[in-house]
Parts: C-alpha cells; sequence; structure tokens
C-alpha cells in the first residue's frame, strides 16, 4: 500500500465534505475489493473516507412495495435478514452465494455496485428486480446505474446510500460460480412482475444485461422449457481461462431456466 | 501394560495446541535487534537481456540502507545455486547444467526472477523504493511452454543448451519392448498431460539473514524443509562460508508440500546482504511472489503405449515423457522425472518389458522440482489412465484386468524392469478390501438412480506404488545424487530421566513431535510429556537430510531406533551394575530393566540418574552419561501402496464435476499414530483431487506472464469441494528392511487420487464416447467434450 490519510467521519454531510476537499479521496465500503487493490499497489488515493461510522446508511427496512437497504449493509446482512428472507428471498439467496463467508461479513452493498464488477451478482437483483439506487445527491433508476465494465453513472465523489428493490411475485437467482474467485461466470436472476418478466444476466459480459428474448418468452409462459432453443448470443461476451464466450452463452440459457425452476 | 500414548495409539497431535492459538514461531515471527527489510525487485519479463540498472533515485528514497545487484555479488565472487542431481543423456553426456545466480546477471529467464535487492528500514520502505529502481530491459523472445520450447527454431533460454534440452534420457530395455509389442494382440495409446501446479503452503516462503562481526558467524533463519541441506549447499557453494561458521535454522514451518526443500536465492541473497549492510536482513514473501517464485510441480508431457495379449495380461509399456525444468535446474529437479518417475512406471504390475525416455527441457517459467509425490503421481496417473483405457477397449471389467496384471504377493520381493526391487505389497488385497467399502456391485444402480436425477456417474480407480524412505545413499549415488539420504538422531536423557531427542527430520505439518515422542515413550515406558523433539536447527541437530518423499518415519524413525538401541545397551550396563547382576540377565519388559528370574528391577529413570550422578560407577568400563547418536541410511526404498476408488457424479448441462465418494485402501505397513496417519491421506487426497479438477498454473503462451497469478485465477481445492472420505489401511505387509516396518505415509493421497477422479470422470462420460480428458476436469472442458460428442444437441441449441 502507499500512504493514505484515513478519515471515518459520522455522517454522510462530513462524508461528502471530505471527498469534495481531495480530488484523490475515495470511499472505503467493506474494503473487500479496494484494500486488495491497494495492497497491490494498483491504486493510489490520498485520502480513504470509510463509511463504517455513518449510521444512515445501514439497515434493512420494509418499505412500500419492496425493501430498502442501506449501502454500507454487509451481505451477510442482507443473507440473514428475515425481512428480506421474507419479502424478497431471492435476494437473500443471492448475498448468501457471494464469495465466501469472511468476504460477505465485510463486503457491503453499495460497495458492491459501485464497484460493478462484471462478475459480481447484485447487479443482476438490482436491474432484476427494478431498483432505485439513492445517493447523496438523486435517485438513479436501477436500469441507468450500471454503464459498463466497472463503470457506474454515479459522479465523481457520489455516495451512494442505499438501495430500494421492488418487490416481485416470485423471483429467484441462480449462479455459475467461478471455481476459483467464487464469483460470477453466469448468473442469472428471474423476476416476475405481474405479466412482466425481467430475466437480468451478470457475468457474462462486460455488464449486467437483460435477456431481453427470455423475458419475452417467460411473459407469455412461466416455465423453464418456454426457454428452450432460446440464447443470448456469444460475441462480445466475456472470454477467460475459467470460461469461453461459447460456454458462458450455454451456460446463460441453463442458469435462466434453473432459475425459472426454483422460482417454483 | 501398553503405554497408552505408545505405537499404534491415536495420540493428537502435541504441537497443534501451539498452532491453534497463534503461539508457532514462524520465520516472519521472528524479528532481530536492529533488522532491516529487503523487498525483491523481480523481472516483469519473461525474457529479457539486462542492460544495467540504475539504483540511484532508489538510494535517495526515505528509510534506504542499500540496493544490490547480481554485479555486487560477482564482485564478492557469490556462486551459483548448485543442483543436487545430476542425469546424463541416452548418449552419456551429462546434463546441461547453466548457472543459476542468486541475483540475475544478463539476463532474467522467468516472470518473477530476482534482479535486485532493495533493503530499507522498513517493509513498506523497501517496496516504494524497488519501484524506483531502474532496470534497463530488453525484452527478448520467450518460451513458455515445453512443446514450443523444443520446437524448430524456439528462442533459446540458456545459450548453451541447444533445442533447449536439458537433458535426454532412458531407462529399461527397448528391445525387449519391442519385440513385446511385436507379439501384441492390442495395443493402447494414450497422449496426456499432467497438469503444471503451484505448490501454496500456507506460510509464504521467508528468511532472515544474520552476520556477527564478534566471531565471523552466520544464521540464516528460514522456510526450510531441511536446514542442513541448504547450510550445506550455500556454504560450500554459493558463498563459501565454512558450516562451522553457518548455523541455519527451520523454526515452525507452515507447509512444504516439496516446496521448501530447494535452496532458494533469497536464502542466500539475504546471508551475503547482512554482512554487506551490517545488520540483519528479513524477506518475507508475499503471496504474489510465491505464486511466481517458488518451484512449481509436474508439468509433463507424455505418449504412452501398452501392449496386452488376448487375455489383457500386459506385455510391455512405452512411454515418452517430456518434462520442464523452468528456467533454471531446482535442487532435486533432475531427478523428479527420471529416477521418482520412470522407475515407478512397473506400477503394480507384472509387466515384463518397460522403456521410458525423457527429455527435459528449459523454459520461460519459473523452475519446477518436486512437489508432494514428485514423479510417482505423473506414473500412476500415467499408468493408471492406460490400464483403465485398456479395460474398457478389451471390454474387460477394470478391476479385473488389474487382478490379472497385479505382481502376486507371493513372488515379493521383486525385482521390476525399471531398477527397483519391491520388498512387500499384497495388492489384490487392498482392492479386495476396497470393492465392498464402495459397493461395487450397486455401482450400476447407483448409475441409474444418478440417471434419474439427469446426472452422469462414473467410477474411477487407481492402484499405485511409491517408493519412498528416499534413500539408500549408495544407489542414489549411482543414480546421479550428490548427496547422501541418510538420518540422524541423538537421544539425550536427562538425570531425571526426560528425554530430549533431536532429529534431523524436519516437522513442517507431518507431526513428528507427537509420533516420534510416541516411539521413545513406548521403548522406554516413559509418559509422552517427559519427551521433547527437538528439529530444525543446525546449532542443535546432528546432520540430517530433512523431510521429503515420506521419509521422516521411514529413514529418521529408523535413526531414532538405533540411537534408541545404543542407549538401552548403555542402560543394561548401567542396570546390571546397580543391580549386581551380569549383564545377559538384564531383561527389558515395558521399559524396565529386570534381573531375569527375579522381582528386582529400574526404571530408566533410576538408570539415567544414576548416569549423570555416577557416584558408584565402574569408570573404567562405563562412561557417565545417557547420550547417544546414530545415522541410518536405508538398506531399501520402503513401498507405500494402495487402491483408491473414486465415484463422480457430473452435471451434464454445466460440465460440473461432483466427487461424490471417495475411499483409500492402504498399505503403510505399521502404523505409529493411525489419526496423524489419516489426517495425511486426507490432506493428500484433497491434494489430488485439487489437480485433476482444480489447480492448474497457466503461463501466456506468447508473453510468458503467468495468468494464474492469484486465487482469483488459480483454484485450489476448498473443504465444499470434497466429499468426506473413507479410509482404511491394513499393517499386514509391513516393510522388511527398518526396524519399525513402516513405509511412509506422507505423499500416498496425492499420489492415487488424481487417476482415480480422472479415471470416474472419464468413466461418466462413456457413453458419450468420451476416451480422455487432461486435468483440470473443469466444468468448461468437460462440457466440451460432451459437446463435441453430442454436435446434434449443440446445434439444437
Ligand atoms: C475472495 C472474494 C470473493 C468475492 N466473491 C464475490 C462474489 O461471488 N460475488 C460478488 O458479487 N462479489 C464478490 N466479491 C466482491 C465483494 O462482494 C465486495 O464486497 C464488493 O465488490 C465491494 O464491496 P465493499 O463493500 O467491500 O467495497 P470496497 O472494496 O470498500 O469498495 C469498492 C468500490 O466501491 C466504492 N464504494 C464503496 N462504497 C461506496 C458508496 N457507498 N458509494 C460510492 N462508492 C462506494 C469504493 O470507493 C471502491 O471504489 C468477492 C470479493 C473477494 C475478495
Amino acid at each position: 500500500m502507499y500512504e493514505f490519510t484515513y478519515h471515518r467521519p459520522k455522517t454522510l454531510a462530513d462524508a461528502a465534505a471530505l471527498l469534495g476537499q481531495s480530488e484523490d479521496a475515495k470511499i472505503l465500503g467493506g474494503g473487500q475489493t479496494l484494500l486488495p487493490t491497494l495492497k497491490q499497489r494498483l491504486a493510489r488515493p490520498s485520502d480513504l473516507i470509510d463509511l463504517g461510522q455513518i449510521p444512515d446508511i445501514k439497515g434493512i427496512c420494509e418499505e412500500a412495495g419492496g425493501i430498502a437497504i442501506g449501502a454500507f449493509t454487509r451481505h451477510a446482512e442482507v443473507a440473514h435478514s428475515d425481512v428480506v428472507r421474507r419479502v424478497i428471498p431471492a435476494l437473500a439467496d443471492l448475498a448468501e452465494g457471494i464469495g465466501d463467508r469472511q468476504v460477505r461479513n465485510m463486503g457491503t452493498l453499495g460497495g458492491s455496485i459501485c464497484n460493478a464488477d462484471p462478475s459480481a451478482d447484485y447487479p443482476a437483483a438490482v436491474v432484476g428486480l427494478k431498483a432505485t439506487v439513492k445517493t447523496d445527491r438523486r435517485e438513479i433508476a436501477g436500469d441507468d446505474f450500471f454503464t459498463g465494465m466497472f463503470e457506474t453513472a454515479l459522479e465523481p465523489g457520489e455516495i451512494v446510500t442505499a438501495v430500494h428493490f421492488q418487490k416481485p411475485d416470485k423471483a429467484a437467482y441462480a449462479k455459475f460460480r467461478n471455481p476459483a474467485s467464487r464469483y460470477a461466470i453466469v448468473g442469472v436472476f428471474v423476476a416476475r412482475f405481474g405479466n412482466e418478466v425481467r430475466v437480468t444476466v451478470t457475468g457474462a459480459g462486460p455488464s449486467v444485461f437483460r435477456a431481453t428474448d427470455m423475458e419475452t418468452a417467460l411473459a407469455q409462459d412461466f416455465r423453464a422449457e418456454a426457454l428452450n432453443g432460446i440464447a443470448v448470443g456469444a460475441d462480445g461476451l466475456n472470454a477467460d481461462i475459467h470460461a469461453s464466450a461459447d460456454y458462458r452463452a450455454h451456460l446463460v440459457t441453463v442458469m435462466a431456466k434453473r432459475a425459472v425452476e426454483a422460482c417454483g | 501394560m501398553a503405554n497408552p500414548n505408545g505405537i499404534g495409539a491415536s495420540v493428537r497431535r502435541r504441537e497443534d495446541a501451539r498452532f491453534l492459538t497463534g503461539r508457532g514461531t514462524y520465520t516472519d515471527d521472528i524479528n532481530r535487534p536492529n533488522q532491516t527489510h529487503a523487498v525483491l525487485v523481480r523481472s516483469p519479463y519473461a525474457h529479457a537481456r539486462i542492460g544495467g540498472i540504475d539504483a540511484a533515485e532508489a538510494m535517495q528514497a526515505p528509510g534506504v540502507i542499500a540496493v544490490l545487484t547480481g554485479a555486487d555479488m560477482e564482485v564478492d565472487k557469490v556462486g551459483s545455486l548448485p543442483c543436487g542431481w545430476q542425469i546424463h543423456s541416452k548418449d552419456g553426456s551429462p546434463m546441461k547444467e547453466p548457472p543459476h545466480f542468486p541475483l540475475a546477471r544478463d539476463r532474467a529467464r522467468y516472470v518473477g526472477d530476482p534482479v535486485a535487492i532493495v533493503i530499507a528500514e522498513s517493509r513498506e520502505q523497501a517496496r516504494d523504493a524497488a519501484e524506483l529502481v531502474m532496470v534497463d530491459y530488453e525484452e527478448l523472445p520467450a518460451v513458455a511452454t515445453s512443446r514450443k520450447a523444443l520446437a524448430e527454431g524456439a528462442p533459446l533460454v540458456h545459450d548453451d543448451a541447444a533445442g533447449n534440452v536439458c537433458y535426454d534420457w532412458h531407462l529399461g530395455d527397448l528391445a525387449a519392448a519391442d519385440a513385446a509389442f511385436a507379439q501384441a494382440a492390442h495395443v493402447t495409446k494414450l497422449d496426456l498431460v499432467n497438469n503444471r501446479l503451484i505448490p501454496n503452503a500456507m506460510e509464504p516462503r521467508a528468511a532472515i539473514g544474520e552476520y556477527d562481526p564478534a566471531n565471523g558467524d552466520y544464521t540464516l533463519t528460514t522456510t526450510s524443509q531441511n536446514p542442513h541441506v541448504i547450510r550445506l549447499l550455500m556454504g560450500a557453494f554459493v558463498l563459501g562460508i565454512p558450516e562451522h561458521k553457518l548455523r541455519v535454522v527451520a523454526p515452525d514451518v507452515g507447509g512444504g508440500f516439496g516446496s521448501k526443500i530447494f535452496h532458494y536465492g533469497e536464502e542466500a541473497i539475504v546471508t551475503w546482504a547482512a554482512r554487506k549492510v551490517g545488520r540483519p536482513v528479513k524477506w518475507t514473501a508475499d503471496r504474489s511472489e510465491s505464486f511466481l517464485s517458488d518451484a512449481h510441480g509436474r508439468d509433463h508431457v507424455s505418449h504412452a503405449e501398452l501392449a496386452l495379449d488376448k487375455d489383457g495380461h500386459f506385455l510391455a509399456l512405452k512411454v515418452s515423457t517430456i518434462a520442464n525444468m523452468g528456467a533454471y535446474l531446482s535442487t532435486f529437479a533432475p531427478s523428479v522425472p527420471t529416477y521418482l518417475y520412470a522407475t515407478l512406471l512397473a506400477g503394480q504390475y507384472k509387466t515384463p518389458a518397460i522403456y521410458a525416455e525423457v527429455k527435459a527441457v528449459f523454459t520461460n517459467t519459473a523452475p519446477v522440482d518436486a512437489y508432494r509425490g514428485a514423479g510417482r503421481p505423473e506414473a500412476c496417473y500415467l499408468i493408471e489412465r492406460l490400464v483403465e483405457i485398456a479395460a474398457q477397449e478389451t471390454g474387460i471389467d477394470k478391476t479385473e484386468i488389474r487382478r490379472r496384471n497385479f505382481i502376486p504377493a507371493e513372488a515379493m520381493p521383486y525385482q521390476t524392469p525399471v531398477a527397483l526391487q519391491y520388498d512387500t505389497g499384497d495388492f489384490a488385497k487392498n482392492l479386495e478390501i476396497a470393492l465392498p467399502l464402495v459397493d461395487y456391485d450397486g455401482f450400476a444402480a447407483r448409475k441409474a438412480e444418478s440417471a434419474r436425477r439427469g446426472k452422469l456417474r462414473g467410477i474411477g480407480f487407481a492402484t499405485y506404488i511409491e517408493a519412498c524412505g528416499i534413500a539408500p545413499s549408495n544407489i542414489a549415488g549411482a543414480l546421479g545424487a550428490r548427496a547422501g539420504l541418510y538420518e540422524s538422531a541423538e537421544v539425550r536423557f536427562h538425570p531425571t530421566g526426560s528425554v530430549t531427542v533431536f532429529t534431523g527430520s524436519h516437522s513442517h505439518g507431518q507431526g513428528h513431535e507427537t509420533t516420534f515422542a510416541q516411539i521413545v515413550a513406548e521403548r522406554f515406558g516413559i509418559p509422552i510429556e517427559n519427551v521433547e523433539i527437538v528439529h530444525g536447527d543446525t546449532a542443535k541437530v546432528p546432520f540430517g537430510m530433512g523431510t521429503y518423499g515420506s521419509r521422516s518415519l521411514a529413514v529418521g524413525g529408523s535413526a531414532l531406533v538405533k540411537a534408541m538401541d545404543k542407549v538401552e545397551r548403555k542402560a543394561r550396563k548401567i542396570a546390571a551394575h546397580m543391580l549386581e547382576a551380569a549383564e545377559t540377565d538384564i531383561e527389558v519388559k515395558d521399559g524396565r530393566f529386570v534381573v531375569a528370574g527375579t522381582d528386582k528391577s529400574l526404571s530408566i529413570g533410576d538408570i539415567a540418574l544414576q548416569a549423570y550422578v555416577p557416584h558408584n560407577f565402574p569408570l573404567d568400563e562405563l562412561e557417565p552419561g545417557l547420550d547417544e547418536q546414530a545415522f541410518y541410511d536405508p538398506k531399501n526404498f520402503t513401498y507405500p501402496n494402495g487402491c483408491h476408488v473414486c465415484e463422480v457424479e457430473v452435471d451434464p448441462e454445466t460440465g460440473v464435476v461432483e466427487v461424490a465418494s471417495f475411499a483409500a485402501v492402504d498399505d503403510f505397513g505399521r502404523v505409529i499414530n493411525p489419526l496423524i496417519v489419516e489426517g495425511q491421506v486426507h490432506g493428500g487426497l484433497v491434494q489430488g483431487i485439487g489437480q485433476a479438477l482444480y489447480e492448474n498454473c497457466v503461463y501466456d503462451e506468447d508473453s510468458g506472464q503467468l495468468i494464474t497469478g492469484s486465487y482469483m485465477d488459480y483454484c485450489m481445492p476448498r473443504a465444499d469441494d470434497v466429499p468426506s472420505f473413507t479410509v482404511r489401511y491394513h499393517e499386514d505387509q509391513p516393510c522388511t528392511h527398518n526396524p519399525l516396518g513402516v513405509k511412509g505415509c506422507g505423499e500416498a493421497g496425492t499420489i492415487g487420487a488424481s487417476a482415480a477422479v480422472m479415471n470416474a470422470v472419464v468413466d461418466a462420460l462413456s457413453d458419450y464416447g468420451v476416451t480422455h480428458i487432461d486435468m483440470p476436469a473443469t466444468p468448461e472442458k468437460v462440457w466440451q467434450a460432451i459437446r463435441r460428442a453430442t454436435p446434434a444437441q449443440a446445434a439444437a441449441e
């Protein structure tokens, strides 16, 4: 790590002010992505603003039509929350499947979506559950939040404070994990809201995307069989030593079917 | 009365309390007064000419004490890291042995090759300054795989190793093999790759060098499996320090798996640098450095052919292997794909003719050397894959074809056509124990049940034999070893009857502090608490060869028995004197020294006290003290063997392989501590399963960059990847030539498991006509194999 100044503000306003004071300041969430990056000397922030002491951006509460989760809520808290388990069990399952126990005990929802890793799990739920991302400045529709690989709609210094997820009639997340890192090689979130169905795919492409052919098919016939013969194209999908683009494309259909089956 | 902590008792590991409560003392836990911290500047290129190194800016950085390079080492006449084993090629010429300097001089030859050391007041300062060291690299074309290294016109890793060949060696009788092939009713052929692995010991390597100008003494504290070997190699060949002026300490070591046997450049660098800067120098690898610079394992590319008669009897085996040595020869590298591999190609079978040729090549990758099993897993994997394919091709049941070819127990001792003489083993018995354990007859029903759930089920066998207890020095010497391979022990009774044992073996996870103490407790009828085991310090322990090749108990334990024999001999004399009896009348019963036919007896404690308080000693016949030393050089290798059976379930939609069950039946000879043995087997099995399904070291073919340089890409097996194991052993076939009858258990799991898993995977896919998949059987590889077999299905998708 290079040297940096560490701050622990107690209010959102203080955090925003600290961020404003330096161009190279960075927000610290659970540190599961940022700290390894610093240890590898791949980033050199002047200041780290730890959000961990700000009560306003923590916790889970049931709200009209869904659940609001504070940005500094750990994956494990989401996984073990009675509220999440009752209102949107698929979201608790998703959180339970992130990384390993240590990562879940430290990593946060805000950190995960702001990092916008192409193989992160939460982005599939943010888009799949028609979420709204709240920041210290505005509200951003989940559909508009992820703009590319490791890119979001956030402006410099903008702090995510909470995410509001809409309650679906049914939903499930099926993940094919990378055996080494345990991130998603492919993760498919399927959610049904009345006659509308969302099928969102993470891991396969540079950023989360909706499999619209699958959505149309499932809107007509919400059964796994409805996805027979429907596949996303391999063009433009990610490829690495763990999975080629072809294999990822294949897995999208397999995982989508499994998610539909898991919706019951 | 039997000692509750004696031989055969499942005593819990005494060292674990210390490890589990964070009280172990590893090299990185040690901090010396006035210590400095070193960070290595490593080549970012797989192959580059070093034009010059400019350290001026780095020297100005805060806290920097020194920046030293290969040129500085050259001035000080620092030597090349020696290779401990010399192989000769078919034509009689010695292997190519290019110099391997601790800090590269004119050329860097792999990503991670050290080129400079930065020494500073703190580790972070050294790291900061390391980024300021300007190395003028001229990048050269690199070869990252053995196949590319052998290609026509390939760039040369070393100018004096033409064609990148280190040696081209062979073993066995080619004419006999060819003659047998000419008679064969069937020939099974196989091309296979034994994938390259990164050892990943939990504790990264570390070293602290110290120099005391008052008396010219050096001390190296290092993460080593064999401190005396390091002292000898580094002192005599690299730094020119006489052994009486060099102490090497290997304190608690957090796993080695072979990777901490070798003498690494960093050890010499910190020892040399400590004198230059006049302060202790400490270096601890970070995990990224471990990936780049620990000696890797395996990396074979082979072609094999097995000739069979019409009844499925093996007539001959021919094997041709290319072994990747990496950029330089690590300490024992040349021996691994030769005498630890080709000599095991008979396996458990009476194949009469065997011929193997091995070409060792240099590549622009980290050095490759012994890794748990070292050569023997490669041999077992090759044989057992061939046998399983032969069974399928001939239609003979996979257990039956093995039975037909097993060397029968009655044929022991058995001379194989590839140099080794097996002393004992009942291979058919291992199989017969395994079959009911895994309910072989019920497999078809389980397969049908899996099929109902849309899954493919496969069962795979692997029978293995290994040569352990390395090694009879005369044989090893004849085969090119530049060292003896005996072991030492000293048993020192103290006046009040407690004992300190000094062993040249080294424990880095094997549990010596428990097992060795059990042997002493049993022999002298004393509580295990009264026995202390000391290892890992050349200033305390007699010259020993260390721990690898499952040798600790078979060789180190035997040395311990020899030392105890000497203690007992002397104790008898003392007892005879104390009890006023003839020495010939003294009997030893459960550790007590009894005058035959009387109730007069003494404990070893009584005798020890007398030995150290010799008020009434016949000093012309007896010296005071009770402290004996012994060296043991084995008469033969030991031959642990067993039968492993794995069942897997494959998800044909995703290609994911799940290990459904695993049973291991092993013959380790006599077992001193069943609990520790079972633990060793479990760990070994997980490592073997890891190679089969998860682990794979990948270099970029063109740039030679290490792609699997972190746990994000290098997949280690985890607890939830493996089932609960069924482990059995039998003790009917004790080793015939060592006093404990022990064979060794440290590597067995790793040796058998990969083959058993892969045989099961291929069996599961046999309905699709798949005959072979190279390790690791990753989901994509399995899926692709299925897809290739069912093009219609792929097209429909
Ligand atoms: C071994 C391992 C396995 C993992 N496996 C998975 C997995 O399977 N699935 C998965 O989805 N993830 C996985 N992760 C990532 C994990 O979920 C991280 O927690 C997450 O990516 C980052 O969250 P964090 O709270 O740790 O954020 P940090 O690492 O602290 O920050 C990440 C980035 O987000 C910014 N940031 C943080 N909070 C905010 C905020 N409120 N507003 C604005 N910017 C902010 C930071 O400045 C930084 O740029 C894994 C991580 C590891 C180490």
